[in-house]
């Protein structure tokens, strides 16, 4: 009996302590020209990829087989194979590339030219620009919608969110948003956007069918100063009823009721979230801590930061493979 | 037949010797039990005074952006999950240290001298005292570190009953201190100085209110003080312990911290080579 307790306490203990999936974490380095990967059960950093000048935007593609990475003072976009952990080529992306959206079969990357005021089309199989679309000024955050008819750029300087048709690239609609968007995500059904602006440190929720506003967060972090909330980066879970908003310089990350649109709860992370992304299974949250060089592992089961785990220097993107 | 009479007779000897010992710490048990239930000021105070210390110092700015990773954590945490065992460890460090007053108390109403003419020995006598007082103290140290979930301190569950042995331990180290003290301290009234010259340098250079590199960062001597401190170990074996791992410098520390403490009291306690008088010859 004793023998026994003692091995549920002891198993209680495990399946405190033992960390989830088999999944594998990319992370870009700013500042650090690398992406490393980290372990998702190790919680380890397994391998650390070198790769061209600062790269920032990143994302796996839908089948899981390669990780892109783009690389800002290379004007390209790198290519990783997961598995290998290797780069294994790279595409041409127009200049200056920051973030960047994939279209649902994985074919198309369109990508936000940052000095150029523009979306680039790139088709990967012909490896090559095949349209760009003129956006306004600064073009950064991207997004593209689940049923990939339309993609979503916002442009930081002229503080607006543009709807773009995917395969004629023509402008559907140009929105007001708060100054500086930052990122911008569709929800899954494709019926809202959401939109982060980082002045301000709001988040707004349009309606994708009548552009109007649909809902306004403001965040106030105890102990902080209003300037010192940014809003940056955004996720939303599948089934989408939570939205991930990282405050840059506030140290959190937000969830944000996509019904209420009020704020539910502060994830304390590391120095200057940038951006976050959700696990495959939706149970984890990971975050990239640009001024303190790590990535926070959220647990969303229990509302938890569980582990901080350091990377290279300046972790801007991240993203996670099955 | 005579070996055999002789032999129960030693046995019951035995037993009604360790009966007597047992009793003895029975009766030294219910006594503190009694005396500290019934001190409602202090027993009040026992529990407010970290909670005043986690409300206003969870309010100060400093804590808003969080503290670097130190073990145990494992990830950037708030100052008020940083000050809890601080401020559990603080607990143990005035109720060893308001302990030792009343043991001058005893002394000089008399109590004490009932309690060492007892036959048992004297350090049993004085370990009994130290386990009682530091018994008496637990769920409420426990009780204000489940309270510290509202402001969102929330160690594993647990934790909690893993931290039980630590915070015993660091008791009886402070406890024991405690009863040093009072063997070196002749009046009532020098109790002001033990609070002024003792609970506040020991509070204040450890590591319940910042961690080591944060005082490096401050004044490297306060750091080496800190590590000098026996306190600090008694902070971060409970700190350790509630987030189910075990700091084993800091729980060597208290064992022996413990031990030298107690040795050092009894060897205070014996009439004839007492600190007090032999000050008082001199």
């Amino acid at each position: 009996m004793r023998v026994l307790s003692a091995a549920a306490v002891f198993g209680l203990i495990l399946a405190t302590i033992a960390p989830a999936a088999a999944e594998s974490i990319f992370v870009s380095n700013e500042q650090d020209n690398s992406v490393s990967v980290v372990d998702g059960t190790s919680l380890k950093v397994v391998a650390t990829i070198p790769v061209g000048r600062r790269p920032r935007g990143i994302l796996a593609s839908p089948d899981g087989k390669a990780v892109y990475v783009a690389e800002g003072d290379d004007n390209r976009i790198d290519v990783i194979d997961p598995i290998a952990r290797k780069l294994v080529g790279s595409l041409p992306s127009g200049k200056d590339p920051e973030q960047f959206a994939l279209d649902p079969q994985g074919k198309h990357i369109f990508i936000a030219n940052e000095d150029d005021n523009e979306v680039s089309d790139l088709d990967i199989a012909k490896k090559a620009v095949i349209g760009t679309v003129p956006v306004g000024v600064e073009p950064e955050g991207m997004a593209m919608s689940h049923d990939g008819k339309l993609v979503a750029c916002t442009s930081e300087t002229t503080s607006m969110v543009h709807l773009i048709d995917a395969h004629s690239l023509k402008p559907v609609a140009n929105i007001l948003v708060d100054p500086r968007p930052r990122s911008v995500i569709f929800s899954p059904d494709d019926k809202v956007i959401w939109v982060s602006s980082e002045v301000l440190g709001t988040v707004t929720a349009i309606d994708v069918a009548s552009h109007k506003v649909l809902g306004h967060v403001r965040f106030a972090v105890p102990g902080l100063t209003r300037e010192q909330v940014r809003a940056v980066g955004l996720e939303q879970t599948r089934n989408g009823k939570r939205v991930f908003v990282s405050l840059g310089s506030a140290n959190r990350v937000a969830e944000i009721d996509p019904v209420s649109y009020k704020v539910k709860r502060y994830f304390l992370v590391g120095k200057r979230v940038w951006h976050v992304a959700v696990s495959p299974d939706q149970k984890r949250l990971y975050t990239a801590n640009g001024n303190s060089g790590d990535i926070s592992v959220v647990n969303l089961e229990d509302n938890e930061v569980t582990r901080s785990i350091p990377v290279g220097r300046g972790p801007w993107g991240v993203t996670v493979v099955p | 037949m005579t070996v055999i009479v002789h032999d129960s007779s030693a046995i019951l000897e035995r037993s009604t010797a360790r009966l007597r010992y047992l009793r003895a710490l029975g009766g030294i048990v219910q006594r503190e039990w009694l005396r500290f239930l019934r001190q409602h000021g202090r027993l009040a105070a026992a529990v407010v005074r970290p909670l005043i210390w986690l409300a206003v110092f969870s309010a100060g700015f400093r804590s808003a952006l969080g503290l670097s990773i130190t073990p145990p954590y494992h990830t950037y945490i708030l100052y008020e999950v940083y000050l809890v065992p601080g401020l559990a460890a603080m607990m143990l460090l005035f109720h060893g240290m308001q302990t030792s007053l009343s043991m001058v108390y005893d002394r000089e109403m008399g109590s004490m001298r009932v309690l060492l003419t007892s036959p048992l020995p004297r350090w049993y006598l004085l370990g009994a005292r130290l386990v009682a007082t530091t018994v008496v103290i637990i769920p409420l140290v426990i009780g204000f570190m489940l309270v510290a979930r509202l402001w969102d301190v929330r160690p594993p569950m647990l934790g909690y009953l893993a931290v039980l042995p630590a915070v015993l331990l660091s008791g009886l180290m402070l406890g024991a201190f405690g009863l040093l003290l009072s063997s070196m301290i002749r009046q009532l009234e020098n109790f002001a100085g033990v609070m002024n010259f003792v609970i506040f340098p020991m509070f204040f250079t450890s590591t319940a209110l910042y961690p080591i590199w944060r005082l490096e960062d401050a004044d490297v001597f306060l750091a080496r003080l800190a590590e000098l401190n026996p306190f600090t170990y008694a902070v971060e074996l409970i700190r350790f312990s509630l987030y189910l791992r075990i700091n084993l410098l800091a729980l060597s520390v208290v064992v022996f911290g413990t031990l030298v403490f107690l040795a050092l009291a009894v060897l205070g306690y014996q009439p004839e080579r007492a600190w007090s008088i032999r000050r008082a010859d001199a």
